[in-house]
């Protein structure tokens, strides 16, 4: 069996963490160009100039100042043996990321208490057993601008396909200008309450404009994503066509009584980076 | 085009500053969020000095990540404004003249603005690298224990906002909307206050 030190773990994670910060994916930048061209309205244009400007200033500050909570997602081979603990392991990857990459503290120990950590961690971990023996390690640094507008419904099996396109944009007007658009939508659809969440969340790590497999939910996004940029919202709300950038669509299957459906917003500052170890 | 401002404002300026106008600010501005606005809603209620002169005063919603050595700043955009709407008032009615964040405000907000005189700027949310550009220092004047939201003095140079809503009541995030409708997608703007249609 293949052996791999949690320390392996801690500095990808680290070094995850200031990239994922620093550097927008490629896809992003894309999106936000392509979305440049086609924006008619001068208001809209000069913000796109702007993000695109803020994108490319690059080297070692944050692209955004809300560097997030850090969330890991790790696809583990069953067939790997890690020594040392998993959890500390990705906990003090967060912690040296977010200190020597002087990326800002957000997290508070209690939700009610409110006083700050003091080095970002914990992370909000994933792990998902797989077939293998490699572990793929992908940090999501997730702002709470945008965190703040996503919603989640349960929604009855009646309501169907018009209750959740009605969910989805009610989601999105709502949001208005607060989330920072353009933004990235990720849907779940199905699973129980806290899956259906999670796929919300998964969606929002596909690569940008990439497509459900299924031809049905694929037309779906293509259709959101039309409604939404038909809103008129705009890049920070100050009216044109680019509203989002992407719809991603998530499902899973569901009980016979329900319909869960979540919706996790993020801003045009799509940050998630992966390494295979 | 846009207009070129200084900070800290005067009731000249701020008065005609219109919803929609691209802007340029220089000058001394103070960065706050919800835990230092509540500290300074407490002072204000006790009766007590602000820790920074609010007459005039611009202040910036903004928690930024920590300076590297030798620069002023990490990123420094803004955060969601609707969180400090509690406090906004109280503030505003001591004299404070701008807030620049992103985001929506309540109607009470609006309403003590056009009564004061004051305007709320957007600066674009996201573009915390492209804003630190904008701070040639910064200085703390309190709250050290509250880290990226301590209250700090920043001197900017030609900070790109825009006037969302101006001491009149106009709002950009209602107005730029409903001009792009009507102009691009011919539908009514009524329509899309309420909410898009399936």
């Amino acid at each position: 069996m293949r052996e791999l030190s949690a320390n392996a773990i801690t500095e990808t994670v680290a070094r995850l963490c200031i990239t994922a910060n620093t550097l927008l994916p490629q896809d992003v930048k894309d999106a936000i160009t392509a979305a440049r061209r086609s924006e008619p309205w001068p208001v809209a244009q000069e913000v796109l100039d702007r993000i695109i400007e803020n994108d490319s200033i690059g080297g070692d500050i944050p692209i955004c100042q809300d560097t997030g909570m850090a969330c890991v997602f790790l696809e583990v081979g069953q067939e790997i043996h890690i020594i040392g603990d998993l959890s500390q392991a990705v906990d003090e990857g967060v912690r040296r990321g977010y200190t020597e990459g002087y990326l800002r503290k957000s997290v508070v120990a209690d939700p009610l208490d409110r006083v700050n950590t003091g080095d970002n961690t914990p992370a909000m971990l994933y792990t998902r057993l797989v077939p293998g023996n490699q572990v793929k390690i992908t940090v999501a640094p997730k702002g709470f601008g945008s965190e703040n507008m996503s919603r989640i419904a349960m929604l009855k099996p009646s309501d169907g396909l018009a209750g959740v396109k009605a969910f989805v944009l009610d989601t999105v007007e709502q949001a208005g200008p607060n989330p920072c658009p353009p933004i990235v939508v990720g849907v779940g659809i199905g699973g129980t309450f806290d899956k259906c969440a999670l796929l919300a969340k998964q969606a929002l790590l596909r690569e940008i404009g990439s497509h459900h497999p299924k031809a049905f939910y694929a037309a779906l996004e293509e259709e959101l994503l039309e409604k939404i940029n038909d809103t008129g919202i705009g890049p920070q709300g100050f009216g044109g066509k680019t509203t989002a950038l992407a719809v991603h669509i998530e499902t899973l299957p569901t009980h016979i009584a329900g319909l869960p459906c979540a919706v996790n917003i993020n801003c045009h500052v799509a940050r998630h980076v992966s390494e295979v170890l | 085009m846009a207009k070129y401002i200084t900070a800290p404002l005067t009731l000249e300026v701020s008065r005609t500053l219109r919803a929609g106008e691209s802007v340029y600010l220089t000058g001394t501005i103070y960065t706050a969020r919800d835990a230092a606005h509540k500290r300074l809603c407490d002072l204000a209620a006790k009766g007590e000095p602000l820790p920074f002169p609010i007459e005039g005063s611009v202040i910036y919603y903004v928690g930024p990540t920590p300076a590297r050595p030798g620069r002023p700043i990490g990123a420094a955009g803004p955060t969601t404004s609707y969180r400090m709407d509690a406090y906004a008032p109280t503030l505003l009615r001591l004299g404070e003249l701008g807030m620049i964040g992103k985001g929506k405000r309540s109607q009470e907000v609006v309403d003590v603005m056009k009564a004061t005189g004051a305007v709320y700027f957007g600066a674009i949310g996201g573009a915390g690298a492209l804003l630190a550009q904008c701070v040639k220092s910064a200085r703390l004047v309190c709250y050290e224990d509250l880290g990226a939201e301590a209250i700090r003095e920043l001197k900017v140079e030609n900070m790109p906002l825009t006037v969302v809503i101006d001491s009149l009541g106009n709002n950009l995030y209602e107005t730029g909307r409903a001009d792009y409708l009507r102009q691009y997608v011919h539908k009514n703007p009524m329509d899309a206050q309420a909410g898009p249609q399936l």
